[in-house]
Parts: C-alpha cells; structure tokens; sequence
C-alpha cells in the first residue's frame, strides 16, 4: 500500500499532541502555581476588545481576549501575525484603528501622551532583548524606574534593587555594577526581569522572553515566570513561540493565525484538546 | 501619466510629513527644556560629549586654518606692499564665517554622527522602547540634553575656533611674512573695531559670529536625534542614520550660514 502523506502527517499531530499531554501531566505542579488566587470572581485586569489595526497591510483583525487578575495569558503563533504588536498596544505604544485596550476597565486608547506614561507605571516590560540600557550599570538600569518614579532615598532604591536581583537568583555584589555587555544572554534577562518587577508593577509583559536561549536557562526563565506570579501574583501576558514553557506559565492560551484573527482562546488542556487542524499542524510544528 | 502624477504626490507628502516630524521634534525639544523633570546630569555629560571631547579637532581645524588663511593672503598681500594687513583678513574671516561653519562641520562629523549612532542603536535594540514602557519621554530624558548641550557648547568651541585660528595666523604673519606680532593684533582690533559695534559695546563681528553657532548648534543635534530616533533595519539602519545625519547637517549648515549672513548684513549697521 502507498504510503500517504495526509494520513503521516496527522499521525505525526496525534503524537505530538500526545506527547504535549504527558508533558502538561509531568508539569502539573507548576501548573497549580499559575492559578489566579484570591477573590471568587476575579476582576479582568487587561482587556483586548475587538482591536483592529493596519499599517499598510492588515496587522490585526477583530481580536479580543481578556487577562483577568492573577492570570497569564500567552499568544502564540507564527512570526509576523501580530503577537508583539498586542503587547504596544497594551502599553498604548500604539493606538488601533477600531476596538478598545482597557487597563482596569479604563479606556487607554484615547488617553494623551503624558496620561499613557502614567498608565505605563502600572506595567512591568520584559524585552526579547532584554533591552537593558547600555551606558548603565545592571544596578541603574534596576534603579532607573524607582528614580524616575517614587521618592525613594537611596539606600531605599538600594535596598530594592538587591531584592528584586535576589529574586531572579543573581548574586547582587556580584552584578550591580557590571554593565550590560559584560553579562551572558541569560543573564540580561534576569536583569531585564528585575528591571520589570522593580516598581512592582500590577501587570507584567514578557516579548519572547526564552528565545535564543539554551534548554537549561530557558526552564530558569521560566521557573522565575512562574515563581513571580505565585509570590506577587501579577497578571502577566506573555508573547512566546516556545510552547513548552507557554503550557507551563499560562492559564490561557491566544492561537493567533495568518488571517491576523485570534482562532483559539482557552485553557492548554482545551488547546491540546482540540480537533482544530490548524491548532494541530501548529502544535505539530511548535514542537517539531 | 497619472501614475507619475500619484508618484509625485505621494513623494510630496512623504517630504512634507518628513519636515513635519522634524519641526515637531524640535518644538518638544526646545519645550522640554523649561519642562520638568530636569536631566541636569544628562545635560553635563552631553556638554562634555559635544564640547570637552571635540576640543581637539576644533583646535587642529582652527590653528591650520588660520595658518593658511595667512599663506595664501600674505601672496597677495604682498604684490600690493600690504602685508601689514594680514591680521585684518584673518580676523575678519575667522571670527564672521571659518570660525563657525568650520566649528559647526567638525562638531556634525564627530558629535551628529555619534548621536545619530547612539540613539539608532537605542532604537533596534529597543531601549528606546523600554524608556516609554519605563514611563519616561524619549524626547525629554534624549533629545532635549543633547539639544541644550549643543545649543550651549558650539558658541563656545567657535570662540576658541576664532581664537586659535588668529593665533595660528599670527604664527604665519610672523614667523614667514614678517609682520611684527603688536603690528598683527593692532591690525586685529582695528578690524573688529571698524566693522562696528551692537548696543555700542558689542563687536559686529562677534554677534554675527557668535548667532551662527547657535543656530548651527539646533541644527545639528535636532537632525541627529531626529535620524537616529527614526532608526529602521538594524544595524544597516544604523549607519545609514550615521551617513543622512552628516551629509543633511553638514549641507544645512552651509545653506542656513548664507541665510543668516544675508539677513545679519541688511540687519547690522557695518563700518559705523
């Protein structure tokens, strides 16, 4: 009989998907972390409603999801369909075209410039990059935010820099005052997560946080993911394309397509679950 | 036809939103130097930057071209009997044109391109990013220092420029032609003198000199921040930022010079 290329292919999916299902079992411990605690009917803290946005091709169509209080949400999907452009938009980098971005129920696309800045001290960012500033040693790049906002003395601003690099596991006398390019990849975004988290934001954003790491610090970066929402219980929107640390951190999962529409928005466990042949192939391709 | 027709259009409004961008950049720039938060420190390195380090080649620039500012004119001079009147030409030529468009090249080549440099770089790696998601305006905490500092610092390195290239044709006048040096720095003042003076104290010469770097001071930076800020395509962007912020300040500090000498001419009241 000749062999058919449909017919391996979707045995291929059912496998993966197998193989993801087992993994989520395995991760079940640091799944029970990322459940929103607290109140029975948790408030939605990030609100994407209906947001359509083009340059001069369409970027965004019709997409809407919601992150509620504690949550993470992750939105994954092929490069170039829009995941990092939500994140602007969260920050009001950006205004859509149509559609709403609430922050606490409040509208932020129509605020000002200096309004949007006020906004964006509720938020915590974590780069790709880590986007770390240069000419700053990892001790002002900590401080910077603390600076800029709060009337914090310095030993005040000190103190708070050594605590937050605690909490990314990096030795504070030994890295404060190194500067960015003295630091590995992994350890920049430690940095850049300490820098995040130094005001203590209410929401966290992460832009591919694990990418172009290796299997050993991105399982770090993650357990940090995590361990900052169970400890701080921040809500968090995490853009990735590793789906093996999405489905440890996340509570819901974002499948944005090529048609830039969101085409999935449930739990990991609804997603693995799904006879949806583009949520399969993506998963197939994900985790080839 | 048509075609071409909507080509030019649209170039057209691609310019004019172009100058639209940069007259917007250096209103908020010019604004936020009286806007709070001050970047005191921000203000003081960039003066350091743009002036203590461009120190040196403005005094390589000045001291040669006033050296050959007196060559050349003393071969000349001399077919008349009137080499006693070097000092008049140096001077004059320094202090009202060489002095700050020789200054104002030297700071675009070595202080534009490194602003274009930094803030592009900034850009593609996304730390100008993380400023607005940190809740600080790129514009205030970037632009306005480096604007401030240059606005501040290129009147001051045209004055050494115009000094050091008197000096450097004092050396020539004494040294090769042989006009005593008191003889040199009479004919120097009686050339400030006789050009006349603002508000009855302040030399001709110097308000003409002394408004040009000013101006080329905006200039510069303004063009710079503004390239650099406008970074796209990584790394290649960033050259390509480097290379449009020298050739457009260095092209605009010529032009804007004949503009200003035209209107200080008709303005100021010469040989009174």
């Amino acid at each position: 009989m000749a062999d058919d290329p449909t017919r391996r292919s979707s045995d291929q999916n059912r496998s993966v998907r197998a193989a993801i299902r087992r993994e989520i079992a395995v991760d079940a411990p640091a799944r029970e972390e990322r459940q929103p605690r607290g109140a029975a009917a948790p408030r939605a803290v990030v609100e994407v409603d209906h947001v359509w946005l083009a340059f001069d091709t369409p970027v965004l169509e019709d997409v809407s999801f919601q992150a509620l209080d504690g949550e993470t949400v992750a939105i994954v999907g092929e490069s170039g369909t829009g995941k990092s452009t939500i994140l602007k938009l969260i920050l009001r980098l950006l205004v859509p075209d149509r559609g709403q971005v609430r922050i606490d129920g409040e509208d932020i696309t129509s605020l000002t410039f200096d309004e949007a800045l006020l906004v964006r001290q509720k938020m915590g960012m974590v780069f790709q990059g880590a986007a770390l500033f240069d000419s700053m040693t990892v001790f002002e790049n900590i401080a910077y935010p603390l600076r800029e906002h709060t009337q914090m003395d310095d030993d005040e601003i000190e103190a708070r820099v050594r605590e937050k690099l605690q909490f990314v596991d990096l030795d504070p006398d030994q890295v404060m005052e190194q500067f960015p390019a003295e630091l590995s990849g992994g350890m920049r975004k430690r940095v850049g997560i300490a820098r995040g988290m130094a005001n203590n934001p209410e929401i966290m954003l992460y832009d591919e946080p694990t990418s172009g790491l290796d299997p050993l610090t991105t399982a770090t970066i993650t357990r940090l993911i995590l361990k900052l929402q169970h400890e701080l219980n921040v809500t968090s929107v995490v853009v990735s394309h590793d789906i093996r640390s999405v489905f440890r951190m996340a509570s819901k999962v974002a499948l944005l397509a090529t048609d830039h529409r969101i085409t999935f928005f449930g739990t990991p466990e609804e997603m693995t679950g799904s006879d949806d042949r583009y949520i399969n192939d993506f998963l197939g391709g994900a985790s080839a | 036809m048509p075609e071409l027709l909507i080509r030019l259009n649209d170039a057209a409004k691609s310019r004019v939103l172009t100058l639209q961008e940069y007259f917007v950049l250096a209103g908020k720039s010019l604004r936020f130097i009286f806007a709070r938060p001050f970047y005191a420190q921000d203000v003081v390195q960039q003066m350091d930057e743009i002036g203590v380090k461009s120190l040196g080649i403005v005094l390589l620039t000045g001291v040669f071209t006033g050296m050959v500012l007196a060559l050349q004119s003393s071969v000349q001079l001399k077919t008349f009997g009137a080499t006693m009147y070097i000092g008049n030409l140096v001077s004059a030529s320094m202090i009202r044109e060489l002095g700050p468009v020789l200054a104002g090249l030297m700071v675009a080549g070595r202080v534009g391109s490194g602003i274009a440099a930094q803030l592009g770089s900034m850009r593609v790696t996304e730390q100008i990013d993380a400023l607005n998601t940190l809740g600080t305006d790129p514009i205030k905490k970037l632009v306005t220092p480096r604007v401030l500092a240059a606005l501040v610092m290129l009147p001051v390195l045209t004055i050494i420029n115009d000094f050091i290239g008197i000096i450097g044709g004092n050396i020539i006048a004494s040294f090769v032609v042989g006009v005593p040096t008191t003889q040199y720095w009479r004919t120097v003042w009686n050339q400030i003198a006789a050009d006349g003076f603002t508000l009855r104290y302040i030399p001709n010469d110097f308000v003409q000199g002394l408004s040009k770097p000013f101006v080329f001071g905006a200039l510069i930076s303004i063009t710079a921040c503004y390239f650099g800020l406008g970074t796209t395509g990584g790394t290649e962007g960033v050259g390509q930022a480097t290379t449009r912020t020298v050739v457009t300040a260095s092209i605009l500090i010529l032009i804007v010079d004949y503009f200003i000498t035209q209107l200080l001419l008709s303005v100021l009241t010469y040989g009174r």
